[in-house]
């Protein structure tokens, strides 16, 4: 039988994964798709023109490459986790991005969202403070 | 408008999908040994299981609209936006994969989603 601390620290180390690579994977994605331009996607000749400049992008492959290792990360956590558990926690995600894009994007946090984004992680205080498993495993 | 759809698209498919690779992942079973054979031997039973395919697909889905949605707006806006998936997954979790989501639970997503209402609030 697992012992409890065990089970915790296995579910915090994945979630710190998930919190680092998600965040930084959007950012890159958010990057790329900026360099390429707004998706017009009217024919499909136009679909297959955007979907042929994504994947030429580097900064989208280094992107899909950060969210590969969330997803894994994310799967592994999933094997023994609540799902209600995981997801709220990962929350934490949404300050990365917000701090990534600011720095990295310079884009412009007004002050309500930076709020919102606190409140987001406070939310995710919350859910980290009950247990992360609350069913049976098979 | 056309992003209105692509946010929809975004939070119902990712989270139809991530449902559906937990309730994969929960059939695989506890993860306990990391040594990468292990782990690509977790992986190719985890892709034996019609509910990771649903769930992948729906991922993919979900995947392109939101690189769809970030060539239109920043990223500080469209990510936390996502987060409106929360209750949704609370109550996926709840219903569909038999979770006890205790009260602490849901003020924790309570909160997340005021926190997503602000960040939404403060483009302007």
């Amino acid at each position: 039988m697992k012992s409890s601390s065990s089970l915790h620290f296995k579910t915090y180390l994945l979630i710190l994964i998930m919190v680092i690579f998600g965040p930084l994977g959007n950012v890159l994605l958010g990057k790329g798709m900026k360099r390429i331009g707004a998706a017009s996607m009217g024919t499909p000749a136009e679909l297959i023109d955007l979907l042929a400049r994504v994947l030429r992008s580097g900064t989208i492959w280094l992107g899909i490459g950060s969210l590969i290792t969330f997803f894994v990360a994310y799967m592994l956590v999933l094997s023994w986790a609540d799902y209600s558990y995981v997801q709220p926690a990962s929350a934490v995600a949404y300050g990365m991005v917000a701090l990534l894009a600011h720095f990295m994007l310079r884009e412009v946090i007004t002050p309500v969202r930076w709020l919102g984004v606190l409140i987001i992680c406070l939310g995710v205080l919350v859910v980290g403070h009950t247990p992360p498993r609350t069913t049976e495993s098979s | 408008m056309r992003e209105v759809i692509f946010y929809l698209l975004i939070i119902g498919a990712g989270t139809g999908g991530e449902l559906c690779i937990s309730r994969a992942m929960k059939a695989v079973g506890e993860v306990t040994d990391f040594h990468p054979v292990a782990l690509v031997r977790v992986f190719a039973r985890a892709l034996r299981i019609s509910w990771m395919w649903v769930g992948v697909s729906l991922m993919a889905t979900a995947f392109f609209s939101l690189l769809a949605v970030l060539s239109m707006e920043n990223v500080s806006l469209v990510v936390p936006v996502t987060a409106l998936s929360y209750a949704g997954g609370a109550l996926g979790g709840k219903f569909f994969l038999g979770e006890r989501v205790t009260r602490r639970r849901w003020a924790g997503v309570l909160l997340v989603c005021v926190g997503v209402a602000l960040v939404i609030m403060g483009r302007r």
